[in-house]
C-alpha cells in the first residue's frame, strides 16, 4: 500500500517546479521593484511641482489597490486596449510595479527625515546632484528601511500566490494540482505552507545579516 | 454597463464587506485573546503560540484558503466555502493583530499597573479598567492598518468560488464582453473603502499622540 506521502515523493518535480517558478518570480519581482522604487525616490527628489505631485498620486492609488484587482486590470483588462500579456509576464509587470510603489513610498518616508548635514557635506566636496543621491542619500535611505523592506519582500513573495489565478503555475498552484489529481491535498498544502515558511525565515535571515552589514559600515551605532 | 451590471458589482462588494466585516470582528478580539495568553508565558503554550503566529503570518492567504477549503472535509469537518473562506482571513488577520497588541502590552507602563494594583484593584480588574481602555487607544492604528491590508487580501476568496467584488467583474465581463469598465469600477470602490480607513487611521494616531503626550 503506497502511502500518499509516496505520491507526493514520486511526483516531486511538479513541486519542484512549483516551488522554482515561485523563486523566480519573487526574485526577479523583488529586484526590479526595489529599483524602480530607487528610481521613484530619485524622481521625486528636489521641489514640489505637479509631476511629482502626480507621481505621488499615481503612487497612493497604486497603493489603494488590492493586488488581484491590478493583476486582473494588467491581464484582463489590457486585452480590451489591444495589449495582450502572458499570464507569467503579467504576473512579473504587476509584482514589479505595485512593489515598485511600495518601495518608493518607504524610501519616501526615510528620505524626509533624513538630517541633511550628509548631503551638503557632499555637495561642499563637489558631488553633482546625481552622484551625491545614489552614493550619499540612497544608502542611508536602505540601511534605514531595511526593516519596512524585509516586510515588503515577505508579502511580495505571498502576493505570488495570487497568480494562480491568471493560471501561473507557482507553488501553491502545484499543490492544488496535486490536490486535485491525486488527492492528496492535505500532504501537498502542508508541504506547500513549509516551503513559504522556510523562504520567510530566509527573507528575514537575510535582513539581519543587513544589519550587521550596516553596523560593520558605520550606517548606525549602537 | 448597465443597471444588471452594477447590480452585480454591488453584490460583489457586499460579498467582500460581510467577510472582510466578519474576520475582522472576529480576528480583533481573538489576536488580543493569543496576545494575552503569550504575555502570561505558560510554558509549552507559549511556545506553540509563537509558532503557530510566525506560521500564520507566512502563509498566503490563497494558500491558506484552499488549504482549509479542500483539507477540511477530509478531517471529517463539513465546511461551505463561505466558513472556508471567513475562518482562513480571520486566522490570517488575528495573527497579525495578536502582534499588534502584544507590542501595546510591552509599552504599557509598569507604574499605572502597579498603581491599580497597590489601589486595591484585582489583575483582571486593573486590566479592565486601566489597560485595556488605554491599549486600545495605542494599538488602534496598528489594527485599522492591518484591516486595510486584509480587505487588500480578500481576493484570495475568490479562489475557492466566492463571488467577491474582484472576481464578480469575470461575471460581468462573461455577459457584457467589455472587461475594463467593471474591473476599474470595482477598484474604485476598493479604493474608496481604504481610503476611509486610512483616514480613520489618521484619527486614530491623532488619538494615540495625544494620548502618549
Amino acid at each position: 500500500m503506497q502511502s500518499n506521502w509516496d505520491t507526493l515523493w514520486q511526483h516531486r518535480d511538479l513541486f519542484i517546479a512549483g516551488l522554482a517558478n515561485t523563486i523566480v518570480l519573487f526574485l526577479l519581482a523583488a529586484g526590479m521593484s526595489f529599483v524602480l522604487g530607487c528610481v521613484l525616490v530619485y524622481l521625486l527628489e528636489g521641489r514640489d511641482n505637479p509631476a511629482r505631485r502626480l507621481l505621488r498620486l499615481l503612487m497612493d492609488l497604486m497603493r489603494m489597490l488590492p493586488f488581484l484587482i491590478f493583476i486582473y486590470l494588467l491581464y484582463y483588462g489590457l486585452p480590451a486596449l489591444g495589449l495582450r500579456l502572458q499570464a507569467w509576464n503579467a504576473g512579473l509587470i504587476g509584482l514589479t510595479l505595485y512593489y515598485g510603489a511600495y518601495f518608493a513610498e518607504v524610501l519616501r518616508g526615510a528620505r524626509l527625515v533624513l538630517p541633511p548635514g550628509s548631503l551638503e557635506a557632499a555637495y561642499a566636496h563637489g558631488y553633482r546632484r546625481t552622484k551625491a543621491f545614489f552614493r550619499i542619500v540612497l544608502p542611508q535611505l536602505c540601511m534605514r528601511t531595511r526593516g519596512e523592506t524585509g516586510n515588503l519582500l515577505i508579502m511580495c513573495l505571498k502576493d505570488t500566490s495570487f497568480l494562480l489565478i491568471i493560471t501561473v503555475a507557482e507553488l501553491t498552484a502545484a499543490a492544488n494540482t496535486m490536490s486535485s489529481q491525486y488527492f492528496i491535498g492535505t500532504e501537498a498544502f502542508v508541504v506547500a505552507i513549509a516551503l513559504y515558511w522556510l523562504l520567510g525565515i530566509a527573507i528575514e535571515s537575510l535582513i539581519r545579516w543587513c544589519r550587521r552589514f550596516g553596523r560593520a559600515r558605520g550606517f548606525e551605532h549602537d | 454597463m448597465d443597471a444588471q451590471a452594477w447590480r452585480m458589482l454591488l453584490d460583489g462588494a457586499w460579498v467582500t464587506a460581510w467577510t472582510s466585516g466578519l474576520a475582522i470582528a472576529i480576528g480583533v478580539p481573538l489576536g488580543l485573546a493569543m496576545a494575552m495568553l503569550r504575555m502570561a508565558r505558560i510554558p509549552v503554550l507559549d511556545q506553540l503560540l509563537a509558532t503557530w503566529i510566525s506560521l500564520a503570518r507566512a502563509t498566503p492567504l490563497v494558500t491558506l484558503v484552499l488549504f482549509i477549503f479542500l483539507v477540511s472535509p477530509r478531517m471529517g469537518l463539513a465546511i461551505n466555502r463561505e466558513a472556508a473562506a471567513v475562518m482562513a482571513l480571520t486566522l490570517n488577520t488575528s495573527a497579525f493583530n495578536a502582534e499588534i497588541w502584544r507590542s501595546a502590552f510591552r509599552g504599557f507602563s509598569r507604574e499605572q499597573r502597579e498603581a491599580a494594583l497597590a489601589c486595591g484593584m484585582t489583575p483582571l480588574r486593573a486590566f479592565r479598567r486601566i489597560m485595556l481602555p488605554q491599549m486600545v487607544v495605542t494599538s488602534m492604528p496598528g489594527l485599522v492598518n492591518e484591516m486595510s491590508f486584509l480587505i487588500k487580501g480578500s481576493p484570495a476568496i475568490a479562489v475557492i468560488g466566492m463571488v467577491d467584488l474582484t472576481r464578480v467583474t469575470n461575471r460581468i465581463a462573461a455577459v457584457t464582453y467589455e472587461p475594463l469598465p467593471p474591473i476599474l469600477a470595482a477598484a474604485a470602490v476598493y479604493m474608496a473603502l481604504i481610503a476611509l480607513l486610512v483616514r480613520l487611521q489618521a484619527v486614530a494616531q491623532r488619538n494615540a499622540n495625544r494620548l502618549a503626550m
